[in-house]
């Protein structure tokens, strides 16, 4: 249980994956693997909302979850929701394996703006970031800069410096070394 | 932090439930989730949750706002946030009614929901630490938590036990820094009172005029700049304690009036012709000799024979030097927390240069000594070099000698007039701090024919 996997959920750029996988790689050192290409969520869409519902896709990634996967992070150009929430920019399972971060509001044509991929690939690296922090149990951290900051609108994202802070990244490399202890002693028992 | 903070979404939506429970989580909070308004009244008997989100609509069994009701009844501090997706003036209206904190209309932003959740938990954080501030204020000053082993202060602590449901007046007297205030308060927060105010004034610190109207308030226009009507300090006090410390520094005129409000537990405001009935317990304080101010005609005989009901005196730290090693022990531990400071304890010997040195400003400078020597300490211990400041007031004393010239009955005798002299001539004081009792003193005085 050692591979990090990635997903595109739907159609999704393959510059964001390509980043997506290489930040993966540099800043958790797993072997990373691609899944192949996801369908269209269809049974997560509301018709009144004009969006997608995360939990169904949640849900799905999970069953879909590779025995030797150590974590999961899907992709996905659906803007998504809760149902207590206009809009999120992802969710992921706290202390699990799996993650979903949406590109929609992350692009600046969602704001009437021109596209720019920089833009992009930056905000998507930090809530990538963010949502995987979140399956290695880190919570929202106070400090604005930290990539583990709570951002509820674009502004507070592009305020991110995209790294950890000091005590988020002790926490992190603490969670790390557990889970890779345990995948130690699982290859082991093998 | 915020992991010490439950909260319960309560929500017959599974998916409605789940998500907000997820997104909860992700901002540090314990979150559980409850299923109907039944399920929700369980888990609130089992756990003390700080915020419950209730879905307004749930069908079957009760809704949302009977739900926040019975909540409200097991757990009357919990905050109660109300969730709907149809927002109606009339149900807000309801909602805020039955007790609910918030209304919020699903789907909100993002922002919307940390913000709220943040400002309850802030409020939440105050209030906590508010109640923990109280306790530790009425703990610092019961009886029983008054350290002492010195018979005199035990005696004290005992009598301040016993008067402390009585109304009686109590007439505190010791030098500054004894701990009078210390003791009022132990008597106020050690009787059937404790949970009405104990107001302190100090009489020394204000002029006439305006301790008069400080302490009995004034009515609106009664004098330049009394814009409004104002309480006093015994309005303020009623159904407590008022503690007057320095009462010996009081004019004519208020001493007057305080006569009348000892008797009759009434007074008029400043300026105003309407009577106010109090029922408050007075504690009164000096370190002045009184019976000599009333000698001398400056303080009111039946003033202070009506403040003198019950009498308590505290005496000095030098009478009861065994209680040093305790109180420094005390004030480390009490003042490492306070100052941050990884100091635990006192070496042999700072702790003799303590029991040498005089403290002619008693427990108060005792306690700032230690704190003075705490914040220069560069180590675990306190040493002698830490309290170098104390070294002048040590060095003129350690001047006294023991005199080889003398017979041994002719120091007994330059004792016996000196401790005599310190306490006014009062004998029994003077027995007890050179403990033997009073016949013997009686005798010894008669003996070396010393002066009264």
């Amino acid at each position: 249980v050692n591979v990090f996997y990635l997903a595109a959920v739907g159609d999704v750029d393959g510059d964001v994956m390509e980043a997506a996988d290489a930040c993966v790689w540099d800043r958790f050192g797993f072997e990373t693997r691609r899944l192949a290409p996801l369908p269209d969520p269809v049974n997560a869409y509301d018709l009144r909302r004009n969006q997608y519902s995360s939990v169904p896709i949640l849900r799905d990634l999970v069953s879909r979850r590779p025995a030797d996967a150590v974590r999961l992070l899907a992709l996905t150009e659906k803007d998504l929701f809760i149902p207590m929430l206009s809009f999120i920019y992802g969710q992921a399972q706290l202390g699990q394996s799996v993650a979903l971060v949406s590109l929609a509001r992350l692009r600046q044509e969602f704001y009437g703006l021109p596209p720019n991929q920089r833009t992009l690939l930056a905000r998507t690296l930090k809530e990538s970031l963010h949502e995987v922090g979140h399956t290695f149990n880190l919570v929202h951290c106070p400090d604005p800069a930290c990539v583990m900051s709570v951002a509820t609108n674009i502004r507070q994202l592009d305020r991110k410096t995209g790294a950890y802070c000091r005590t988020c990244g002790v926490l992190l490399s603490e969670s790390l070394s557990a889970v890779r202890r345990r995948a130690v002693a699982s290859g082991e028992t093998r | 932090m915020k992991a010490r903070w439950d909260i319960l979404v309560v929500d017959d939506e599974e998916i409605m439930c789940e998500s907000l429970a997820a997104w909860l989580r992700e901002d540090g909070y314990a979150v559980d989730t409850a299923a109907s308004g039944r399920e929700a009244l369980e888990k609130a008997k089992a756990k003390d949750y700080a915020i419950y989100f209730v879905d307004l609509k749930m069908p079957g069994g009760i809704d949302g706002i009977e739900t926040m009701m019975e909540i409200r009844k097991l757990r009357p501090d919990a905050s109660i946030i109300i969730i709907t997706a149809y927002a109606t003036v009339d149900t807000a209206i309801t909602a805020m009614k039955e007790g609910a904190q918030e209304y919020i209309v699903k789907p909100c932003n993002p922002a919307e929901i940390s913000l709220l959740v943040e400002r309850i938990i802030r409020v939440k954080n105050l209030q906590r630490e508010n109640t923990i501030l109280r306790q530790k204020l009425t703990r610092q000053y019961r009886c029983h938590d008054i350290i002492s082993k010195n018979p005199r202060m035990r005696e004290i602590i005992e009598l301040a036990a016993e008067v402390a449901s009585l109304r009686s007046t109590v007439f505190i007297r010791g030098e500054s820094g004894t701990g009078k205030e210390l003791v009022a308060r132990a008597i106020h927060n050690s009787g059937d009172r404790a949970s009405r105010p104990f107001v302190g004034v100090s009489c020394a610190a204000l002029a006439e005029t305006l301790l008069e109207s400080e302490l009995f308030g004034h009515e609106k226009g009664a004098f330049t700049g009394a814009a409004f009507q104002k309480k006093g300090k015994f309005e303020l006090a009623n159904g407590g304690t008022i503690f007057l410390d320095e009462i010996g520094d009081i004019s004519p005129k208020l001493q007057v009036d305080l006569l009348r409000v000892l008797q009759e537990r009434s007074f008029y405001r400043v300026g105003g012709s309407e009577e106010v009935h109090v029922d408050v317990r007075v504690i009164a304080a000096t370190h002045v000799n009184l019976e000599e101010a009333v000698r001398e005609g400056k303080f009111r005989d039946d003033l202070f024979y009506r403040l003198n009901v019950i009498e308590v005196r505290i005496p000095p730290l030098r009478e009861r030097r065994e209680d040093i090693p305790l109180l420094v022990q005390h004030f480390i531990e009490r003042l490492s927390h306070e100052l941050g400071k990884d100091v635990g304890e006192i070496s042999e010997c700072g702790l003799r240069l303590l029991l040498d040195y005089d403290w002619p400003g008693n427990v108060r400078e005792l306690e700032n000594a230690i704190e003075r020597a705490m914040v220069t300490c560069k180590n675990r211990v306190l040493t002698e070099e830490d309290f170098g400041f104390l070294s002048t007031a040590l060095g003129e004393r350690k001047q006294w000698s023991v005199p080889t010239h003398l017979s041994l009955q002719e120091v007994e005798r330059q004792v016996i007039t000196a401790t005599l002299d310190r306490n006014q001539g009062n004998i029994k004081e003077t027995a007890s701090v050179l403990g033997i009792d009073r016949s013997t003193l009686y005798e010894k005085i008669k003996r070396y024919a010393i002066p009264r």
